[in-house]
């Protein structure tokens, strides 16, 4: 079933990447929302209702262990999984990012599989 | 803050870091642009048109930079977004800083201890070849010399004790 995803980064060639590699992973895609930080984010989610969202840790303006702390206040999303995707691919990072409530976490660089595994237990959850 | 020298992981590990930054380049082609890269046959020019570099601060304190030809920076960029992009424009450019982005995650990641206590800096990327850099790096650099599509690319990190 085709998924709405919201992808937040700093960077609009890693938001494009993060595109490029939930495509080759196999996720199909429905639409795609961007977002440069979590301010911009919320704003995003305020209009348009999506299945999954994939963020940076490391933004300007809001942050994403920030971002998913206020996610539960936003009514479009307060279920919504977010996995995190960044190169702070430490042990105590990603207990700090599923510890602030994230459901996955990919480290950059990675393969489509890896991308995969992370993604499709928590859409499975979802549903 | 326990200064790199203090790190016994990171301080004893020294003499492996060539071959764990060669690995960290390679997995990131690998990974996310699809290509293997090869070790140059005789010494490659190190006149590059594009050098990026991201900063390193806390354990380990540095420079990394990656240096290649504007030809080349463009094939990284259509390889990684799998669109063809025009040489020398800002997209060309901002991929080129993710690729040293992830590099040097990916670097430090793959030594024992800093990963936690590293950061690493936005990247900047320079364009063209006529610019001196001067580090306060006080230890030899390490650098990794490798062909990306035939064509050299130069990686090396400059650390501060």
């Amino acid at each position: 079933m085709p998924i709405r995803v919201l992808i937040i980064d700093d960077s609009s060639v890693m938001r494009k990447i993060v595109e490029r590699s939930l495509r080759q992973a196999g996720i199909d895609l429905s639409q795609v929302f961007e977002a440069a930080n979590g301010a911009s984010a919320m704003t995003v989610l305020q209009d348009n209702p999506v299945d999954l969202i994939l963020c940076d840790i490391n933004m300007p303006v809001m942050d994403g262990r920030q971002f998913i702390k206020q996610l539960p206040g936003v009514a479009n999303a307060t279920d919504v999984p977010v996995v995190m995707i960044t190169t702070e691919g430490s042990e105590s990072h990603v207990v700090q990012a599923l510890s602030c409530g994230a459901r996955g976490y990919i480290r950059k660089p990675s393969t489509p599989d890896q991308v995969r595994e992370q993604v499709m237990p928590v859409l499975v959850g979802k549903r | 803050m326990t200064s790199v020298n203090e790190l016994p992981a990171v301080k004893n590990g020294r003499e492996n870091w060539t071959p764990l930054m060669e690995l960290a380049v390679r997995e990131v082609f690998e990974m996310m642009l699809g290509c293997q890269l090869e070790v140059p046959q005789i010494t490659v020019d190190g006149s590059f048109d594009a050098t990026s570099m991201v900063g390193l601060a806390g354990k380990l304190c540095g420079i990394l930079t990656f240096s290649c030809g504007a030809e080349s920076a463009a094939l990284m960029a259509s390889k990684l977004l799998r669109v063809q992009v025009v040489e020398g424009s800002r997209v060309v450019l901002d991929a080129l800083g993710e690729v040293c982005n992830m590099v040097a995650g990916n670097f430090k990641n793959k030594i024992a201890g800093l990963g936690d206590g590293c950061m690493l800096s936005v990247p900047t990327v320079i364009t063209g070849k006529n610019f001196s850099m001067h580090s306060l790096a006080d230890s030899a650099a390490i650098e990794v010399r490798l062909l990306f599509e035939s064509m050299p690319i130069v990686i090396s990190l400059r650390t501060r004790s």
